[in-house]
Parts: structure tokens; sequence; C-alpha cells
């Protein structure tokens, strides 16, 4: 069936084609083949599982052609971030250090997408250990913008957010420990929701920071996410932080923002992210859009009032002594002992020997040098003064969401301070690179929901809008997300997305 | 593998770089040995290269990252974590573990159903 062409479709339309007797294998062939194609520049892949992609779609079709009762995502493509662990298939988490490694079990996110029927298509590439803002920091490779191949999809989840706007997969699920899945989903047009800490499981999620790590979805469409987010949302008994609280219904409040149901909804536009006093590093192209989008919202009937948080200028230094903290703990585990690399072990070194040569071949710069800043944080002598306090910081900043959420309903902002940067450009400058996270930090010390959906374009470029909710409020995020993607899209007449692939002309 | 602190490092192993030197007085600035001193602690060994190129860049996020301390946190409690919860503990039922040749079929180095490590004790000892 070569005339099918998946890859520029959103599920729901996936799904129809299924309805309508395409086959599972028909679907994941075009993406491998699309895959085939275009992957070789844009470099969204560490890992193709080609053959097992097949072989889980043909068990797929067998299924319905025996009358079996299938699940709604049953022979849907997914792609995953490679720092979910994944029986069998490599998994890296970016690093030279876990190179060739074959977990013997599924993270709870990729077993729950196991059965529900849909097909992995591969590993995303990222930066390593998931620290970065660009995936430049990818031991392996950089990953390419779709939509400008000489700058950055954002990071860490940018082979995942590259995958989805180029076509790739058609939605794929992404971590943020401090905005690694808004910024890279701003960055490509995408939409993609943090969950509220603890709604999605970490079994099986290759730790960073665990205090704020959190799987989430990234997609071509609101609808899109609040799917995926549901099928992969819920507690986990392996997880001792995950909610042991009910879904949260996120597909009907798609709906009812779809169809503008916003009446009375109270929206606080957050003075420190962006607002006045400051636009230091933001573009103006950004704050123009993201200036709009409140009017928009405030057209469909939003209650809009301008908030301060005091705190959240200190989200930045906070960030990054805790961050750094938990990953020099978290990244002890990495030895060479028990699996992946090993170097030195010629009995001539000694253990202690062979672990610092390990770890020296084995990690990249952007992680010795969290390894090292987060030792120093959490040394006797200066732990009050860094870890302890930003810790404290880190109260000040929830306090501010909890004052705030008193007044409003949801809070928004930029996703990002600016559009997609050339590749390179900050790559030798920490500080460079940590600004692009400014305004996804709050939510994610916060542990709260926080969602970017698309909201135009800046020198050709997409720019992503921020919404942040309560605590268990997901909901929020995607009522007023669809809001916007819909507006948006009725005032173009064209999906955002639509855009990219009348510029590129493809998918072909 | 533990991270001790730098003081109980320094009662057993002589090292150069004395703690007291991290953070010198008036800065948050690392120097080169400062940078050397932890990355032993973090068993991570670093070339002469690495060591000059990591004490500058991360003197430039230690300042920047030092802004906490202008914080007013007078009576403000730290948070550990977004989630509000005490230990977890679950019900006392046997489940299968992974099965040991799974798991040593991707160690770096297996023997005798055990993963075999480097020499853990000098010729001396």
């Amino acid at each position: 069936m070569s005339t099918l062409d998946p890859t520029s479709l959103d599920v729901p339309a996936i799904q129809a084609l299924l309805a309508a007797g395409a086959t599972a294998v028909d679907v994941t062939q075009a993406y491998l083949d699309r895959i085939d194609a275009v992957d070789g520049g844009l470099g969204a892949y560490l890992h193709v599982a080609g053959e097992a992609a097949l072989a889980r779609a043909a068990e797929v079709d067998a299924a319905r052609a025996a009358g079996g009762e299938l699940g709604p995502l049953a022979g849907l493509p997914v792609a995953l971030k490679d720092v979910f662990v994944t029986e069998g298939v490599p998994t890296t988490s970016g690093s030279r250090i876990l190179e060739g490694w074959r977990p013997p079990y599924d993270a709870t996110v990729a077993a729950r997408l196991k059965a529900a029927g849909t097909v992995v298509l591969g590993k995303t590439n990222m930066d390593e250990f998931a620290m970065g803002s660009s995936t430049e920091n990818s031991a392996y490779r950089p990953t390419r913008n779709p939509w400008d191949p000489d700058r950055i999809p954002g990071g860490s989840s940018g082979g995942s957010s590259a995958a989805v706007a180029g076509g790739l997969a058609p939605w794929a699920l992404g971590t943020d420990t401090g905005g690694s899945i808004r910024q890279p989903a701003a960055m490509t047009g995408l939409v993609g929701h943090k969950p509220t800490y603890g709604g999605v499981s970490r079994y099986g999620l290759i730790a960073f920071s665990s205090s704020l790590d959190q799987a989430g979805p990234m997609a071509r469409t609101v609808l899109d996410a609040a799917v995926l987010h549901e099928a992969i949302g819920g507690y986990d008994p392996r997880d001792s932080t995950s909610i042991d609280a009910p879904v949260p219904v996120l597909v009907k409040a798609t709906g009812e923002g779809a169809r503008g149901e916003l009446a009375g909804l109270r929206v606080g536009v957050v003075r420190e992210l962006g607002g006045d006093g400051h636009t230091d590093g933001y573009d103006a192209g950004v704050l123009d859009r993201v200036r709009e989008t409140v009017e928009l919202l405030a057209g469909m009937g939003a209650e809009v009032r301008e908030v301060s948080c005091p705190a959240f200028d200190l989200a930045l230094p906070a960030y990054y002594l805790i961050a750094p903290s938990e990953a020099s703990s978290n990244l002890a585990r990495f030895e060479g002992m028990r699996f992946g690399l090993r170097v030195g072990d010629d009995g001539s070194h000694s253990l202690e020997e062979v672990m610092s040569l390990t770890r020296e071949q084995g990690f990249g710069p952007e992680v010795k040098r969290r390894i090292v800043l987060g030792t120093y944080a959490l040394s006797a002598g200066y732990y009050d003064a860094y870890y302890g306090q930003a810790q404290k910081v880190r109260s000040l900043i929830t306090r501010d969401f909890t004052a705030a959420f008193d007044d409003v309903d949801v809070l928004v902002s930029p996703t990002s301070p600016t559009v997609a940067w050339p590749i390179g450009a900050r790559v030798d400058d920490p500080l460079a690179m940590y600004a692009a996270d400014l305004c996804t930090l709050p939510a994610s010390l916060a542990g709260l929901p926080a969602i970017s959906v698309p909201c135009g374009l800046s020198e050709g470029l997409p720019v992503g809008f921020q919404v942040m909710a309560p605590a268990l409020a997901d909901d929020r995020c995607y009522r007023v997300a669809a809001a916007v993607e819909a507006a948006l899209d009725a005032a173009r007449g064209a999906r955002f997305l639509d855009q990219l692939t009348d510029r590129t002309g493809a998918p072909a | 593998m533990s991270t001790p602190s730098p003081q109980e490092t320094d009662a057993v192993v002589p090292e150069p770089q004395a703690p007291a030197a991290l953070g010198r007085e008036g800065t948050a600035g690392l120097g080169r040995d400062d940078v050397a001193h932890l990355a032993r602690l973090a068993r991570l060994a670093l070339t002469d290269e690495e060591l000059d190129h990591f004490a500058g860049q991360l003197s430039a996020v230690l300042d920047a990252v030092a802004e906490v301390g202008k914080a007013d946190v007078d009576d403000v409690p730290p948070m550990t974590h977004a989630v509000p919860l005490t230990n977890v503990a679950r019900e006392d039922v046997v489940i299968p573990s992974l099965p040991r040749d799974v798991v040593l079929a991707q160690a770096p180095a297996a023997e005798d159903d055990r993963f075999r490590v480097p020499q853990i004790l000098g010729e001396e000892e």
C-alpha cells in the first residue's frame, strides 16, 4: 500500500486510517520509510527498532483480523526518549557510559504503551542524562530542528521533539526535569506537557534529579497529548512518589477548551517571566506572540490579570543547585561494575581507579560539570549555604504559586525566552544554555503541571505559550491550551504544523 | 558508591587540597585544585584540559547560583520534594526478581554467577 502516508497526520486521522482498513504494518512502514529517508540529516533517533516494530505491528494486525478486542491505541506507532528503559532495546540516556546496554526490564510507561498495543519505532536522542536544553550534549550526535536544520530542536527531549515535528513519529514521550518537555516542544511547534509531579510513574526512568523528573507527552495537537498522557498516567506501586489518585480526565477537558468554554476562567500573567522590568534576554517576537495569546484568551471570556511571583527570580539559581546535587548522587550508580562501560580493568588498576577512569571516559563535559557542582553543593561546610538554601528558595517559589492560585485558575508565560538558536551558539557557555529554562523552572521546582502550546512564529520559528496550574489540575492546562490551539487554527485556517509541511514540502 | 564529606576523606587519604580552601574567601569561585579535589570525591578522573576548562566555567556558574543567598529565608522550611509523602510501604508479598543470568548478561565482566570487579585491596593490605 505504497500511497499511504500518515506521517503528517494527527492521531485521530491515523486511527481513522486504521479503522478504514489500513494495517498497522502499513502505518509503521510509512514511518520507518520516512525515518530512513530523513533521519540521517535530522538525528532524531539513537536507535530505530525497525524489525521489532514491524513484528509488533503484525501482531496487532493479526489480533485485529482474528476479531480480537483492541484498544484505541492499538497499532499506533510511538517514539520513546532514550531515558526510558526498554526490555532488550538499547538504552543509553544519551551517554557513552551506557553504550550497547540492553535493559532487562521495561519502564512502567513503556509497559503501559506496550499493553495498549502501540508500536515503538525507536529511542530518541537527548542531552546526556537529560542535562541540557539543546540536545547538543548528546554523546552521539546533535539533533537538528525540522524548522531550520542549522538550529537546535530544544532539549533535553530534542530527539522526541524533532521526530514528532518532522513526521518521524506521530507522538513521543519525553521527560521534563527543568523544562525538557516544554522547551523542546516550544522550539519545534509541538504541544508538550509536564504532568503534576507523581502523576506519571518514574519507574524505569533513568534518574537525573529524582525530586523533579517527570515523564510526559509530546504531540502534534493538544488532543493527541491528552490521549497519550491518559495512556501513561496514574498510580504505580513501583514508584514510591507516585500519587494514588485517578488519572486526570484530560481528553474531555481538551474538548471543552477547543469549544472555547473559558468563561469565568481567571488567568494570571506572571510579571517575573517576561513582564515589566523582566524582559532582559527575551525576544521581542516571543513577548509579542505571548501578549497576543493573552488577548485572545481575554476575548474568549477569560479574566486576565497580572500576578507577581517575586521568588521566581531565584528559580534558576535554586534549580542549578538542586538538580546537580541530586544528579551527583544519582549518577554514582554509573561506576562500571554492574552494567555499561568499564575502563582500565587490566589488572593494574584498583577498583577505585577503574571507577574513576570509567566515569572520565563515559561522561561528557556537562555531566562532569554538574557532578562536580553537585558534589560541592552537598559538601559539609557548604551544604547550608547552597543546597539547603536552594531548598528554602524552593519553598518560597511554591508559596508564590499557592498565593497566586488563591486569585487565579492558571498562570501563563512564554515557555522559553527565545526561539530556537543556532547549533553551537551556547555550547561552551553553560549559563547562556541554562537561561533557556528560565520560564519552565518554577513549575518544575513546585511540582506543578505545565503545558506548552504553539502560539505563533517569530523570525519564522515557533513560539511556545506556557500554561501552569495547581497540583493535580493538569486538566486546566489542557483546557486552556486547547482553546488557544483551536482559536489560532481557526484564524490561520490550518494546523500549526501545516506551516512546516508547506514550507519544507515534506513529508513528501 | 558513597560520597564522603571532605573532612572524612582528609582523615583517611592524604590530599594535597585542604577542604578549607574550597570556596575562596570573599568569592564563590572554584579554583583548579578545588575542582580536582571535588572530582576525586566523586570518583571522576579529569584531564588537565578539563580541569582548566571547568574551573572557569564552574566559577561563573557558582557565582550565578550563589544568588540564592539573597533570599530572606528566616523561618522558611526546606522543601525536599513536591509531594508531601511519608514513607510508602508495600505489602510483604514475594515477587520474582530479575533472573540472574539476564542481569549478568549485561555486566561488563561476570564470573561464577557474580559480577567480577577489579582488585579492591592493595598489595600491602
